[in-house]
């Protein structure tokens, strides 16, 4: 048995909380990621729940990282565990040198320890039941108990925790001065009876600057209300819900007539996905900004909908809270992969916009965006979150908008416009050779500029017609329209290696964080890549130039079947032998740690094996 | 070609309604419907109605799924917009269409095949969220459109032209409309246009959810001997409740009604119903006694046709929303947009 030495680092570590679904652990965690913060230390917390309500195993992980690495870490510097049934599995998860927290009411027989961590016992129960003798009260107090034990052992601030607690129970003093009591309970009894602090430590920093601390499904939320979004319509599923839920709470807060007090939004839960997507597009089709919030079982069910937008011509948004397929899947887990189910939704030739953002902050501004893109192309638009970025608090920068900004509603004829000497109005006609016809709204103008909207085939004026050359023509100006959104859509982001390098790496969404820390990693492997960051789909031209510029681009994604890769092979005729795909799909979210590891094996194995030259 | 247009031409001497609309103003592209299908007489019905109305055309938008029954909103009003959305989820589409502007009317079109099978969820919901409309069921009991199977509203034991029996029982969408508190409920004859005529103006008058369920014979698959929904079987087996007329709220008239003969509906935007009711029992504000009334009738094999019921109070998803006079559709940024003040107050609260 070796010995040893205990991991000591400041500000760098990661602790996670094994819990019991329903113990009331959550709010308890939750506040000490964001005592860390408030000492100027960033923090990067993920939810890790089972798909039930109650009794099933969550861990809640927080990474302290000052050097502000946001993506998953990997491995586990301290262990609070309060789950006896995960207990073999937590403390097996523990780096050597680590902790490993736990209630020491009940002995332990030592065969349940591991000889390289350092165990630390608090007996937490015993403590709460000689203070509280409520059943509720005690199993909620003890949460705030190893958070107080907690504090003094990474020696943090008190005084800032307490201040948080002060600002959650603003106005019910009885539950403030219970919460912080039980706090300095947890606390005092860890200063007197362990060693305090331990080597890892969270020491005051500066490094949090004004960035907030959101979820990405409310930031989405609050981007659809940014971005005038009136109709939303929905249907229950996780990890999706949130963004109705957030949309409901902004919009009560912030879209309700100050005069008459009524509402400028209508909220709808709908019988099912079929239903939310139908009260979307009839929303939109009738000129109001509308969309829906839904995972992989409800794409699945609205794409014969998804069809009739994209043939009809009707803009809608669709956020696709990602999570772990196929069929129900992994429920809480997350995953990169909708990427195709997205792309091509529905029977026929379709193609649909899609856009990655990366954060919340993204979130929020490609929300927003989105309605003007659905507008401007009629089409449906797709934000594609996932579980990982939707459903946890990312540290992000703060949201902004610019006020000078005015809706764009895209080509929509006026009835002065329809009036106007001349004009021809043909709802499928393409008048500026974009591929973009002009829509009027329903109700418009008593004579001119109405026409039928149906999803089988009609010429340019609207009318049914199955003739072949006819329905040809259609099809082609929809080509035209997904090149000129190209242009429209965000550009993906590039940055070049330190060094001039024949290796370069794409990848989107919420691997950004994770991506981020690996070059770094790489680099210290002795790796160069230049980077590339995907913000959309259709993929803009330089997406094409950057895998021509490189022998090999790896592309990372959290799917199975490497979907972006299989899109961007597709759409741009790319040989994939050039394009090396680097896939997570456990359903946890991917680490900079699997990223290195991934591409820097490869590229070590592509020192030693004689390389095939690369066609480009 | 498939789309023939209807030609242009008004003569000067056609009589005009208040609006000065005529007939033709009404009128949509020509039906390529069967020669004599029950779906263009209603069409037929429903373009009397609004002009009887006097309704400005384009301030209809028609909306409905797929099959015959839902081809035909092309066949009127062409001055509106319509939407042949996709099978059976007419009722989603309508209502977000209702969400996004509350100032236009809301006719919805659709089949037995598309509202009682593959959109009987739909139907159902819309119904009950108090929808803001005119929903028609173009009811004949099979599908038309891909000719001749069975839809779920054919009677039990009826015989589809090939000669099979149906097992299934039946939905009837007035007593299921009635259920999910439908504030309007009635079912009509596509044949019998005097008495559906003022039904579908009184629908589209009718503030929340109005249902009407018409019999439409399918003259290609569905009027044979042994089906219940030929020509021949409804008009042997039709029982009506009521005749009524609509009159507009504009030219307010006292009527002399003697208990039991005539009654008055008060409609929530004031105008007034008046029914000459054949059934002296039958009282039209009555959900329970209603649902009695049909089913009594129908164990007897009746077809009841008339007004069955209507709630003179009745409110609509708007209102349970509470949303914003304006139509939504209108609001621009400066409505609706909270502007970086706002934002920043909540940037504040997230650190
Ligand atoms: C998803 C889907 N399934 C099946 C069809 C084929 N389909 C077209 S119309 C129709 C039935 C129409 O029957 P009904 O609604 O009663 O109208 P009718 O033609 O009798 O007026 C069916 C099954 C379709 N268009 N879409
Ligand atoms: S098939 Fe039947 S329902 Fe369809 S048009 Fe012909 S008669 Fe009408």
């Amino acid at each position: 048995m070796s010995v040893q030495s205990p991991i000591s680092s400041v500000n760098d570590f990661v602790v996670r909380f094994a819990n019991v679904n329903g113990s009331g652990s959550a709010s308890a965690n939750e506040l000490f990621a964001r005592s860390i913060l408030r000492h100027g230390v960033p923090v990067s917390p993920r939810n890790i729940f089972p798909s039930n309500i109650q009794g099933l195993p969550t861990w809640y992980e927080v990474r302290v990282t000052e050097d502000g690495h946001l993506g998953a870490r990997g491995g586990v510097d301290m262990m609070v565990a309060m789950n006896p049934q995960t207990w073999d599995k937590d403390v097996a998860s523990i780096e050597p040198g680590g902790y490993l927290f736990y209630d020491s009411t009940k002995p332990m027989p030592t065969s349940k320890f591991r000889a390289d961590i350092n165990v630390i016992g608090v007996p937490l129960t015993a403590i709460t039941n000689s203070t509280y003798t409520d059943p509720r009260q005690r199993q909620l107090f003890k949460n705030i108990i190893y958070l107080g034990a907690l504090c003094a052992l990474l020696d943090m601030d008190p005084k800032l925790v307490e201040q948080l607690i002060g600002e959650q129970y603003k106005g019910k003093e009885k539950l403030l001065s219970s919460n912080v009591h039980a706090l300095h309970l947890g606390r005092d009894w860890a200063l007197q009876n362990l060693k305090c602090p331990i080597g890892l430590q969270v020491k005051k920093s500066d490094k949090v600057g004004d960035r907030i601390f959101i979820e990405g499904n409310s930031a989405a939320a609050l981007g659809a209300v940014y971005g005038g979004a009136t109709v939303c319509a929905w249907y229950p599923i996780t990890p999706s819900s949130s963004v109705a839920e957030a949309f409901t709470s902004h919009c009560k807060k912030l879209r309700h007539d100050p005069e008459t007090g009524k509402a400028k939004y209508a909220i709808v839960q709908g019988e099912d996905e079929l239903a939310s997507i139908g009260i979307v597009i009839g929303a939109s089709w009738n000129g109001a900004r509308a969309f829906t919030a839904t995972s992989g079982p409800g794409i699945s069910l609205m794409t014969e909908f998804i069809g009739l937008s994209y043939f009809a011509e009707i803009p809608a948004v669709i956020m696709n809270i990602q999570r772990a397929g196929p069929s129900t899947g992994m429920p809480t887990r997350t995953q990169q992969c909708d990427i195709i189910a997205c792309a091509y939704a529905s029977h026929g030739d379709t193609k649909h916009v899609l856009l990655f953002p990366e954060d919340p902050a993204e979130a929020f501004e490609f929300a927003a965006q989105s309605f003007d893109l659905a507008d401007r192309l009629q089409t449906m638009i797709f934000l594609m979150l996932d579980l990982d970025i939707g459903m946890n608090h990312r540290l992000c920068r703060p949201l902004k908008w610019d006020d000078a900004r005015q809706y764009d509603r895209g080509k929509v004829m006026t009835a002065e416009m329809l009036d106007e000497p001349g004009r021809d109005f043909g709802r499928y006609l393409d008048v500026d050779g974009d591929g973009i016809p002009y829509r009027t709204y329903p109700g418009t103008h008593p004579t001119k500029g109405s026409f039928f909207t149906r999803g089988t085939s009609r010429d340019r004026y609207a009318r049914y017609s199955e003739e072949g050359a006819v329905y040809a023509d259609n099809m082609q100006r929809l080509v035209r329209k997904f090149e000129t959104a190209q242009d429209m859509v965000p550009r993906p982001l590039q940055a070049n290696a330190a060094k001039p390098t024949k290796y370069g790496v794409i990848y989107f969404g919420s691997t950004a964080p994770a991506m981020d820390e690996a070059i770094g990693l790489l680099e210290s492997r002795g790796h160069q890549l230049d980077r590339m960051r995907i913000r959309a789909f259709p993929f803009h031209s330089s997406v094409a130039s950057f895998i021509a510029d490189h022998d090999f681009v790896y592309v990372v994604e959290q799917n199975r079947d490497a979907q972006l890769r299989q899109l961007i092979v597709n759409e741009n005729g790319i040989d994939p032998v050039r394009l090396v795909p680097i896939l997570h799909y456990d359903g946890t979210p991917i680490t900079a740690r699997f990223i290195a590891n991934a591409i820097g094996d490869h590229q070590d194995h592509l020192k030693v094996t004689p390389l095939r030259k690369a066609v480009s | 070609m498939t789309y023939i247009a209807k030609p242009k031409f008004h003569h000067p001497g056609l009589p005009k309604n208040e609006l000065g609309y005529t007939h033709r103003d009404y009128e949509g592209k020509i039906s390529t419907l069967c020669a004599g299908c029950g779906h263009d007489s209603i069409t037929a019905s429903i373009i009397e109605a609004c002009y009887e109305l006097s309704i400005e055309p384009h301030r209809v938008a028609k909306i409905s799924g797929i099959g015959c029954s839902s081809k035909t909103p092309d066949y009127f009003l062409g001055n509106s917009h319509g939407f042949n959305s996709v099978h059976g989820r007419m009722p989603s589409v309508l209502t977000g269409a209702n969400l996004a502007n509350r100032d236009l009317i809301y006719l919805g079109v659709s089949g037995d095949g598309d509202s009682a099978s593959i959109g009987f969820g739909q139907f159902a919901h819309s119904i009950r969220r108090a929808v803001n409309m005119t929903y028609i069921v173009e009811n004949n009991g099979v599908y038309g459109l891909t000719k001749g199977q069975f839809s779920a509203t054919a009677d039990r034991g009826s015989k589809s032209k090939k000669g099979v029996m149906n097992t299934d029982n039946a939905i009837d969408l007035v007593a299921i409309a009635l259920q999910l508190g439908a504030s309007f409920v009635a079912r009509s004859f596509s044949g019998d246009k005097s008495q559906l005529v003022p039904l579908i103006a009184a629908a589209i008058r009718h503030k929340g959810a109005s249902f009407i369920d018409v019999i439409s014979p399918c003259i290609a698959f569905n009027n044979h001997a042994g089906s219940t929904k030929s020509f021949d079987y409804v008009r042997e087996h039709n029982d009506a409740v009521n005749r009524l007329d609509v009159l507009t709220g504009r030219d307010p008239i006292t009527v002399d009604y003697a208990p039991g003969t005539v009654q008055m509906v008060e409609q929530h935007d004031g105008t007034r119903l008046a029914l000459r009711k054949i059934d002296a029992d039958y009282d039209a504000n009555d959900r329970l006694a209603a649902m009695t009334f049909l089913q009594k009738h129908a164990a007897k094999g009746q077809v009841v046709t008339g007004l069955l019921y209507v709630d003179p109070d009745s409110e609509d998803l708007h209102t349970h929303l509470d949303t914003v006079e304006t139509p939504l559709n209108t609001l621009e940024a400066r409505d609706l947009c909270p502007g970086t003040a706002a934002l920043e107050k909540i940037n504040a609260s997230l650190r």
